[in-house]
């Protein structure tokens, strides 16, 4: 069947006659950041109303206590425009499965070619007993990372903070499964692995209590802000990359591994873009033309109740570095590559790290 | 062939199960033990029980697959254009699709937020990997759709509308229905909100009618694109369905969640009902124009995916686990949307309010007619001379239908729980809540905002649940206001400072195009607000007079 347009003009197409607004083919209910609106933010922003804008009728239904669907009081830090935000990263759905899938193609790809190859039955043996337990372990602290920020995409003021917050999620439990899959993968080809000894390490281990705590603190923090704020600003540059580049990925060639730090390696590109919108989001509260120095101050007490944790969680994993048979790296090398980024991070926002 | 040397037999190494890898990753959560995690989602029900993920889903395999489905969306957009869809596109269908896509990325988001709710729920971690799937592909929803929205602007002949969507979304007299479905899956009870309402109800039921059945119409006018788009959304849908089966299944294992159960399946059914099928009716029954006798209505469509696919095949059995089913509500929406024609009343509501929208509604004509009355017996008698009225007034220079008393349309009460208007007028009835009276389309909906949304239900106590609240009934905030500065205000003009974005027609000629002069002049009337100030006997009377319903004058 051909449709036969029943219009005046004879077509459906833009163009097709003059009137007053054919041509207005731009969102024009919003201030792009820069002079033309991105594609990310034409499909973003303000898909969350707010009745400071244009929700008329305001929340139609509330909770028990009387609020509304979304409220600022979800985190303590106040902003003069939650609206300003947007993502350095420009992710949307499009982008994010683009970048995913390729990830998971690569790292499988990988892995399979390693196996194929017969790697890991050439890994060094205390290397192996590493990545059982303490990669085995760390699969956990992306997991706990991931479900937190699951939890905290539900509070965010706006759609463009709990979008970055969403995606921030969904790379941290993509990580927390493909580390989960390629230790059962390698498992397979080396006799003797205990798949079920990273769990045990990180609920038992003595080294490993400190990080669970960190975890854990941030898992239970009921201001989402803080989640996000003590994941990317403190404990992924303290902790995070030090035990994922400062240790996994320097040591594992010169053991015999080749296959982890390209696994590893997408965690680090995931960091970098989480971090850039993180920074963006703090940076636009704690320069705030209204609540600058409150905001200051609140993200100071994060910065020192979750450096707190982060050292202790540090310094548990220490040994750690001494277990492999080549230790191209020193841990005390490591870490203080990672306190010069943490200053670094906290410098863009004007905050000081604690002294230990 | 066997025993010959292949590919695959040489570079064959063994693998994990799905099964394997699903029960692996399952195991990466644990019990905190340093510091509990802060219970922020109240809920009234108790759920002991770790919902089971019968799907056994896993994210390596999750991504590849949505990147494959993206890149055949994003590929028949392309061609759509390539192949001059809009040439031939039908302009009544995507005039609907203004309102259709300003509504729907709203609840698609909501339905990622909701995600955390269920994730922290939900005892174990079975189920995770399946709330994640689900909460990417609510955003993928939510942005899919909006990229959708982005490309009709840019290629539709009449952009207005689809240039000011996410304002107009939080301000139409229409959306306002939209808004309560979507704020309905991330407030009040957690469980309520985004297990029942969300999954078991809206998604297992009602997404067949949104996302099937209105691409099938989208095709018959001539537009690619929705089907492309929403028959993708839709393909997530199963995974949904089966997220929401399994939290449901552990539900029923605790007898004291049986009776928040009834009462959250009878609201969500209901609700869906009024909300959806208003929405989903009209823009398939009026927004087309193929009047094919053998394709199916929407009325045909509803029997068979609401009633027989799911009351028939999921609500019922649900009673075997001891949840009281309430046949006569599923009844009673059935003879809602045959005998007493309520999408046809929501339409004519739709096109009564036009000049307070932000797109283009066109009269029906006698093909039209010819179709409605072959499949809704009934109709034209009913219907007919408003739609002939419609098209008269659809010259500037004409009063405007909305107080046009030659017509004999009698603006409707706004229902305080769907918010759809008391369109079948018999079934309107009253009630109060802290001492103030509010109006509803039917007893259930008195039932959903009284009884359902309260602290105690059926004298146990429920402090997590609902409430009502907010403006609800959107014409008092406009009440004794003139439509034209109303118009204004909702921001519902184009770019001159005069123009209607909204029209009564469908000719695309500056001189034909309504102004705020052409509707000046005429004062807007909360029903709700004008009925508490009569004395009760004044009311009485109104209530009496209004169950009555109305004629529509002929129109010469």
């Amino acid at each position: 069947m051909t449709a036969v347009p029943n219009v005046s003009v004879g077509s459906g197409a833009a163009g097709a006659a003059i009137f007053p607004d054919s041509d207005s083919r731009k969102y024009r209910y919003f201030e792009p950041r820069s002079k033309r609106a991105t594609h990310y933010e034409d499909v973003t922003v303000d898909v969350q109303p707010d009745p400071e804008r244009y929700l008329l009728q305001d929340w139609i239904i509330s909770f028990p206590n009387g609020k509304g669907a979304y409220t600022k009081d979800n985190t303590a830090a106040l902003s003069a425009n939650w609206h300003a935000f947007r993502a350095p990263d420009q992710e949307w759905e499009r982008t994010h499965y683009q970048r995913q899938s390729k990830i998971e193609a690569m790292v499988q790809a990988v892995i399979a070619n390693g196996r194929k190859s017969g790697a890991p039955k050439s890994f060094d043996k205390a290397w192996i007993k590493i990545l059982q337990n303490h990669l085995g372990a760390w699969k956990h602290v992306e997991f706990g990372l991931g479900t937190s920020l699951m939890q905290a995409q539900r509070y965010g003021y706006t759609q463009m903070i709990n979008n970055a917050t969403l995606t921030n999620s969904s790379y941290k439990l993509r990580l927390a499964q493909d580390i989960t899959l390629y230790l059962a993968e390698i498992g397979m080809d080396v006799q003797g692995f205990d798949d079920a000894a990273g769990k045990r390490v990180w609920l038992e281990d003595k080294g490993w209590q400190g990080t669970r705590e960190a975890i854990e603190s941030i898992m239970g923090s009921a201001d989402y802000l803080e989640q996000y704020f003590a994941t990317n600003i403190v404990f992924e540059p303290l902790v995070g990359e030090l035990f994922r580049s400062g240790f996994l990925m320097q040591t594992a060639s010169s053991n015999g591994d080749f296959i982890t730090p390209p696994v590893i390696s997408a965690a680090e590109a995931d960091y970098e873009r989480n971090l850039a919108n993180t920074i963006d989001l703090m940076h636009l509260l704690a320069t705030d033309n209204q609540h600058a120095a409150h905001n200051k101050k609140l993200f100071q007490g994060w910065v020192n109740k979750h450096v707190a944790l982060a050292n202790k969680a540090a310094a548990g994993l220490q040994p750690i570095w001494s277990q492999p048979h080549s230790k191209p790296v020193q841990y005390a090398d490591a870490r203080a590559q990672s306190v010069e980024r943490v200053k670094k991070i906290l410098g863009e926002l004007g905050l000081t790290l604690p002294k230990e | 062939m066997s025993g010959t040397l292949t590919l695959n037999k040489i570079t064959a190494q063994r693998g994990i199960s799905v099964g394997e890898a699903a029960k692996k990753i399952a195991d990466l959560g644990w019990n905190p033990s340093y510091v509990q995690e802060a219970m922020t989602f109240p809920t009234d029900y108790k759920i002991a029980k770790a919902p089971k993920d019968p799907m056994k889903q896993v994210l390596r395999s999750y991504f590849p697959m949505q990147e494959e489905k993206d890149n055949r969306v994003y590929g028949a957009l392309d061609a759509a254009l390539r192949g001059d869809m809009f040439r031939n596109v039908e302009p009544r269908w995507v005039e609907w699709m203004k309102l259709f896509l300003a509504i729907i990325p709203f609840p698609e988001i909501s339905a990622a937020r909701s995600m955390a709710m269920v994730g922290r729920l939900a005892p174990g971690e079975d189920l995770r990997t399946g709330f994640t799937m689900q909460m990417v592909d609510e955003f993928r929803h939510s942005t899919i759709q909006m990229n959708l929205k982005k490309w009709y602007m840019e290629n539709y002949i009449d952009p207005a509308g689809f240039d000011i969507t996410e304002e107009a979304f939080g301000k139409c007299y229409a959306t306002t229905i939209g808004r309560q479905f979507g704020e309905g899956f991330i407030t009040g009870d957690a469980i309520t909100s985004a297990n029942v309402y969300l999954t078991v109800v809206a998604e297992t039921a009602f997404t067949n009618t949104l996302f099937v059945a209105m691409p099938s119409e989208a095709a018959r006018n001539g537009d690619y694109a929705l089907p492309t788009v929403f028959l993708s959304v839709q393909s997530d849908e199963s995974r949904h369905i089966g997220n929401g089966h399994s939290m449901l299944m552990s539900m029923l294992k605790e007898l004291e969640n049986h009776l928040l159960l009834e009462r959250d399946m009878r609201y969500a059914f209901w609700q869906n009902h009024a909300i959806v099928d208003a929405a989903i009716g009209t823009f398939i029954e009026y927004g087309t124009t193929n009047r094919d006798k053998n394709k199916e209505s929407y009325a045909e469509m509803w029997h068979r995916w609401i009633f027989e696919d799911y009351y028939r095949t999921y609500m019922l059995p649900l009673e075997k686990y001891g949840i009281k089913i309430h046949h006569d509500d599923v009844q009673t929406a059935w003879k809602r949307l045959t005998e007493k024609h309520y999408v046809h009343r929501v339409a004519q509501f739709f096109a009564v309010g036009w000049s307070a929208n932000f797109w283009r509604i066109e009269a029906q004509t006698d093909k039209d007619f010819e179709w409605f009355e072959h499949k809704y017996p009934g109709w034209y008698a009913q219907f007919g001379e408003f739609w002939k009225w419609y098209e008269k007034l659809s010259h500037r220079g004409q009063t405007n239908i909305l107080f046009n008393s030659d017509v004999g349309y009698v603006y409707p009460h706004r229902c305080w729980s769907c918010l759809v208007p008391c369109l079948i007028r018999e079934d309107i009835v009253t009630d109060e809540i802290d001492g103030k009276l509010y109006t509803f389309a039917h007893e259930i909906d008195r039932w959903t905002a009284v009884e359902a949304f309260a602290g105690e239900y059926q004298g146990r106590p429920t402090p997590a649940m609902g409430r009502f609240s907010g403006r609800r009934e959107w014409e008092s905030v406009y009440h004794n206001v003139d439509i034209a500065d109303a118009i204004k205000d909702l921001g519902f003009v184009r770019t001159d400072g005069k123009t209607l974005v909204a029209q009564p027609h469908l000719r695309f000629d500056e001189k034909e195009m309504w102004t705020l002069d052409d509707v000046r002049g005429h004062i807007l009337k909360s029903p709700l607000l004008t009925l508490r100030e009569m004395s009760p006997a004044d009311r009485e009377a109104h209530l009496a007079d209004y169950r009555k319903g109305f004629t529509i004058n002929p129109c010469n």
